[in-house]
């Protein structure tokens, strides 16, 4: 391992050595100050590439329609692929509309991202202020809530699968207390139960680290001056640690909104796609699948359904920028 | 350690916040551990372990002897006799109920026995084979090549050009260069999910399609990266700068040998991060890779899983190898994951 890292290194030294000479031709001619953009633009050239180039696309490919992949051999349909998506008798009942797929995706989409942003809050929530609390063994129990967050979703999604699985461990658990197996990937409430509880499983210790970072904010002496006055640990935190935690914890919601609008990965895995039928396909399934694993890949409507999704997390964003910068006074 | 576990924070006293505390601490730990471990130890487990129900914790597999006068090795059973001590048989033939088994200890004697009075004898049993098998079998070697490579260039890239981007919008003064941080800011909303269909346009486009590097290229400009590294060289005193430049050094020179060595701290903490990003990576390389000899692990996990469903002891131990990695670089910098985490919110 050493010798590895020992080896790039020094490769990387010999490349950088080659570099060095154009970069002082180049240092010469433009000056110091300029040179700011050289080290700038290869960083620039895949943000362009990338990013920039693909928002510009996906607005201009929402507004064209056909099956070709090339934007010029694309007909211009203006707000066609908009109203499609957006057509719809009921808006409550995805079986009314011209894309029910779209609009199952968006209610469960929305179930998911209540229910998920709710229950992981709460659960990150308790679990920061026992770690707080915790006088030995924080770093050991922070450790233990943190390692899910750095599993890949796939291997989330096949590790519960399997715990949930017909013969599993669960399965298991329930025969022996005298209860009947359930085969709860199958079954439409449980399937959808196990989404949400996996996702908050398996996001959970970030949002604990981030509200555990907050709490340890709060200086400690006004706890002091509280115990003085002798206020009880109950009212303490409904008028100390909570109020002062506030701000922290609305970015939070929002940054957990901002993320349960695009579940997919661990929820793709463990469903097989969406299943049982399309009890769990959400709003970025939809768009996956719209654009590239159909029949027809309609990359306008798929484009246009990324669109309105991007306005969804765009009021978000802001929402959090504006929290965020409130709760730093 | 008992008295470790049970220190509360006024000594001698115990409260009712003490153990809601404890209970949820504990609470939480079987949660997060018990499917893991479970996930682990089964794939130790051999194809006929794995499927049987109820399921046991430890890997075991069923015993089996060589006796004189049998061609085969057979398996070991318990015969439970009424009224008498039980007995070890090996297994010769079954026709329905009835079982002609052996006497281990005297293996001229044979018996009928009916099989409701043997059971099957285990012993604990971890089959390396879960993890050999797929690894000569089917295309994992290939896709962890894939992994590996995919992991280690794209990390290599995303230090250098993040670092030298963090470089000029801390130590250069140029026109329009607030804006430009302002622009690399704003991608940090914009998520691959809103934008994939038009990015695997352009990778087309760049003739990458189905190409490690159209999923190396596509990841490397991380607004993360360069923020982080920015807020770091921003508290790098411009003075060291000025006496290299005095001193001669080139502007690269001041980059590679005086900025970039400063920043250890931040690079080590982006670089922990992008190996764990793109050793995880998932949907974006499901987009761009579609032939099986490009896959890399996730999604040849994934598409293996789903063609094999019924191989459950290959599915377990190949899920095994692809959270090694990231467990051990946990286990190793665990302090420096969470700090950086709890500091500046990456991931």
């Amino acid at each position: 391992m050493k010798a590895l890292i020992h080896k790039v290194a020094e490769g990387l030294d010999r490349l950088m050595r080659m570099i060095e000479a154009p970069t002082l031709v180049l240092q010469k001619k433009i000056g110091i100050h300029r040179m700011g953009y050289v080290f700038l633009a290869p960083n620039m050239v895949l943000f362009s590439l990338f990013v920039f180039l693909p928002v510009g696309l996906a607005i201009a490919y929402a507004f064209t329609g056909g099956t070709n992949m090339l934007i010029w051999d694309r007909p211009y349909v203006g707000l066609e692929n908009f109203s499609r998506l957006l057509n719809c008798k009921n808006y409550m009942e995805p079986a009314t509309c011209e894309f029910d797929l779209f609009w199952t995706a968006i209610h469960n989409t929305w179930w998911y991202t209540l229910l998920n942003s709710i229950g992981t809050l709460l659960m990150a929530l308790i679990t920061a202020l026992v770690l707080n609390r915790l006088v030995r063994g924080k770093a050991f129990f922070r450790a233990v809530f943190f390692y899910p967050v750095l599993l890949s979703p796939v291997v989330v999604g096949l590790i519960w699968k399997w715990f949930l699985a017909r013969n599993g461990l669960l399965n298991g658990f329930i025969e022996n207390l005298g209860g009947e197996r359930i085969i709860f990937l199958l079954e439409v409430f449980w399937s959808r139960f196990w989404v949400v509880y996996i996702s908050i499983w398996f996001h959970m210790g970030f949002f604990t680290l981030i509200i555990l970072a907050g709490l340890q904010a709060i200086p400690s002496d006004i706890y002091e001056a509280a115990q003085v006055d002798g206020t009880s640990r109950w009212r303490q935190f409904w008028r100390l640690t909570l109020p002062l935690l506030m701000p922290n914890l609305l970015v939070v919601a929002v940054l957990l909104l901002i993320r349960s609008v695009q579940v997919f990965d661990e929820a793709w895995v463990l469903t097989d796609g969406g299943g049982p039928g399309t009890a769990n396909t959400f709003i970025v399934q939809f768009i996956y699948q719209t654009a590239f694993n159909s029949e027809v890949r309609l990359y306008g409507l798929a484009s246009a359904a990324s669109v309105l999704m991007g306005l969804v997390l765009l009021i978000l964003t802001l929402a959090q920028v504006w929290l965020a910068k409130k709760s730093e006074y | 350690m008992f008295k470790f576990l049970f220190r509360t924070r006024h000594p001698g006293k115990v409260d009712i916040a003490d153990i809601l505390s404890w209970a949820w601490l504990f609470f939480g730990t079987t949660m997060v551990a018990i499917p893991i471990a479970w996930a682990i130890l089964s794939s130790f487990k051999t194809e006929a372990e794995v499927n049987s129900f109820p399921p046991s914790l430890v890997p075991k597999a069923a015993e089996t002897i060589e006796l004189e006068g049998q061609s085969k090795p057979l398996s070991v059973w318990e015969w439970h006799k009424e009224g008498e001590e039980s007995m070890r048989v090996a297994l010769i033939r079954r026709i329905g109920i009835k079982a002609t088994v052996v006497d281990i200890k005297n293996p001229e004697q044979t018996y009928q026995v009916p099989i409701s009075e043997i059971t099957q004898v285990k012993g604990v049993h971890f089959e390396w084979k879960n993890y050999t098998d797929p690894l000569k079998q089917f295309d994992f070697v290939t896709y962890i090549k894939n992994t590996v490579f995919v992991t280690f260039v794209a990390t290599i890239l995303t230090l250098v050009l993040n670092s030298m981007a963090a470089f000029a919008l801390s130590k250069y003064r140029f026109r329009g260069k607030n804006a430009i941080f302002m622009l690399i800011l704003s991608t940090l909303m914009l998520p691959l999910s809103v934008i994939m269909v038009p990015a695997f346009i352009v990778v087309v486009g760049l003739n990458l399609a189905d190409n490690l590097w159209g999923v190396i290229f596509a990841t490397v400009a991380t607004p993360t990266g360069v923020f982080m590294l920015r807020q770091y060289m921003l508290t790098i005193p411009d003075d060291l700068i000025e006496a290299a430049r005095v001193d001669a050094a080139s502007e690269f020179r001041i980059y590679w040998r005086v900025v970039l060595p400063l920043c250890a701290p931040a690079i080590a903490v982006l670089a922990i991060f992008s190996v764990i990003w793109r050793w995880n990576d998932f949907l974006w390389p499901l987009i761009v890779l579609s032939s099986p000899e490009n896959y890399t692990l996730q999604i040849g996990l994934n598409t293996f899983q789903g063609q094999f469903s019924v191989q459950w002891h290959y599915i377990l131990a190949m899920t095994v190898i692809a959270l090694l990695p990231v467990t051990v670089v946990f286990l190793l910098l665990q302090k420096y994951i969470t700090q950086g985490v709890a500091s500046s919110g990456v991931k």
